[in-house]
């Protein structure tokens, strides 16, 4: 009888004692705006959330989340390993050494992009689904079949912008091709917002009056990143950093917390500013 | 001093730059996004222009084209006659014109451009309706 209920409902809902997680694609279009240190800090506060989640890096051929987790020299299997039977999902699911619940399915490093199989790809997702809260998807930059086979498997998507022309018209166009399905939402990555106030970088406003979807969050340009990312250490692993908060408040959002979006904070005046407003004033 | 001061608040910010052009491609991007629309748009256009004269519909061109600071439609609308108004409509060419392709483009090119955000340009004829619109 139980068989018979399992063929006849769909592959989601046989696996119904077992949990269905979400599958967030994260992607831009436009290359070096953020998404594989996106995914990996969102994936950190998740599982600091409580959550189980897997990063699937899907930038096949260009591996990196590996890098920015601190995980590379761990790597023993890979995606294509998994979709082409070499090994099982076991074998391939690498746990992050910072955080409890938390795993990275690799790149091949070097295979190609094509080399993927999209059904296969989607099923795999699908299984990951059975297993995790939350299976993140890094999505390789480009709008051909790498970002559709990241693509496949999701039912969500985040959108990574920085705020320059060539970045928000890649997300627009990304999101024209995402459709509906996939109800994206966005993360403003590298504001400065030193720049906004001096009118020399699009602010949160203006890419968002252009692009208009549900703000998840702004992070900020932050050098610390660079560090971590040196380092092999995600930012969220630090909750007192201001960046590393942001990317918690993302994560919050995301499973639905009633928070504002985080923003950076606002740009202080500098001791030259301060000294020219004064300059200024008794000028004019 | 005053030169690093004037050089942290005499500056105008690019962001209005960025912005500007910003809106400029994603109009551009839209309409290269939707072909079908493009070629919506020029059968309505056609249909509306061959109540008044008789075109050449194998040879119709609409572009799109970025001019300094706005877009705007170029549509290339050979005629290949004039309807009369009251008269046998069709085939009975009228003698007076060649087919000449009255170039809407080479026509009001060394014009004026005033910043409307879509021109449509094309060679008017007189706009008196016509019942018959030669059917094809």
């Amino acid at each position: 009888m139980h068989q018979v209920e399992s063929i006849q409902s769909t592959p989601e809902a046989s696996a119904a004692p077992a949990k269905l997680g979400r599958a967030i694609v994260l992607t831009s279009g436009k290359g070096g705006v953020g998404k594989t240190t996106t995914t990996a800090n969102l994936g950190t506060a998740l599982a600091r959330r409580g959550s189980s989640v897997v990063l699937i890096d899907a930038d096949v051929g260009l591996r990196n989340l590996d890098i920015v987790l601190g995980l590379e020299s761990r790597i023993t299997h890979h995606l294509l390993d998994v979709l082409e039977d070499r090994v099982t999902l076991d074998d391939a699911l690498i746990a992050d050494k910072h955080s409890e619940n938390l795993f990275l399915l690799a790149a091949a490093q070097s295979r190609e992009k094509d080399e993927v199989e999209t059904p296969k790809m989607q099923a795999l997702v699908a299984s990951l689904r059975e297993r995790f809260d939350y299976v993140l998807i890094d999505c390789p930059a480009g709008i051909e079949l790498g970002f559709k086979n990241a693509v496949a498997g999701a039912e969500e998507a985040i959108v990574v912008c920085t705020p320059e022309v060539s970045a928000v018209r890649d997300v627009d166009r990304v999101v024209g091709l995402l459709g509906n399905r996939f109800r994206p939402q966005l993360v403003i990555n590298r504001l400065r917002p030193q720049l906004v106030k001096k009118g020399k970088m699009l602010s949160v406003e203006d890419v968002n009056a252009i692009l208009r979807l549900p703000l998840l969050g702004v992070i900020a340009d932050e050098p610390e990143i660079i560090v971590t990312t040196n380092r092999g250490e995600p930012l969220a692993l630090r909750k007192e950093n201001a960046t590393g908060a942001a990317y918690h408040a993302i994560a919050a959002r995301l499973a639905g917390d009633d928070v504002p979006p985080p923003m950076p904070p606002a740009a202080k005046p500098t001791l030259f500013e301060r000294i020219g407003s004064l300059v200024g004033r008794k000028r004019s | 001093m005053i030169e690093f001061l004037k050089r942290l608040f005499g500056h105008q910010g690019s962001s209005a730059t960025a912005k500007e052009r910003l809106r400029l491609v994603l109009m551009t991007d839209h309409l290269e996004l939707a072909p079908e629309m493009i070629e919506q748009m020029k059968r309505e256009l056609v249909e509306v222009i061959s109540r008044h004269v008789e075109v050449d519909r194998e040879h119709i061109e609409v572009n799109f084209e970025r001019q300094d600071r706005t877009l705007a439609l170029l549509a290339n609308i050979p005629i290949l006659s004039v309807n009369r108004p009251n008269g046998k409509a069709e085939s009975t060419p009228p003698p007076p014109k060649p087919p000449k392709p009255a170039s809407a483009k080479a026509a009001t090119r060394n014009g004026e451009a005033p910043p409307s955000r879509k021109r449509r340009r094309r060679k008017k004829s007189q706009s008196q309706p016509q019942a018959s619109t030669a059917p094809a």
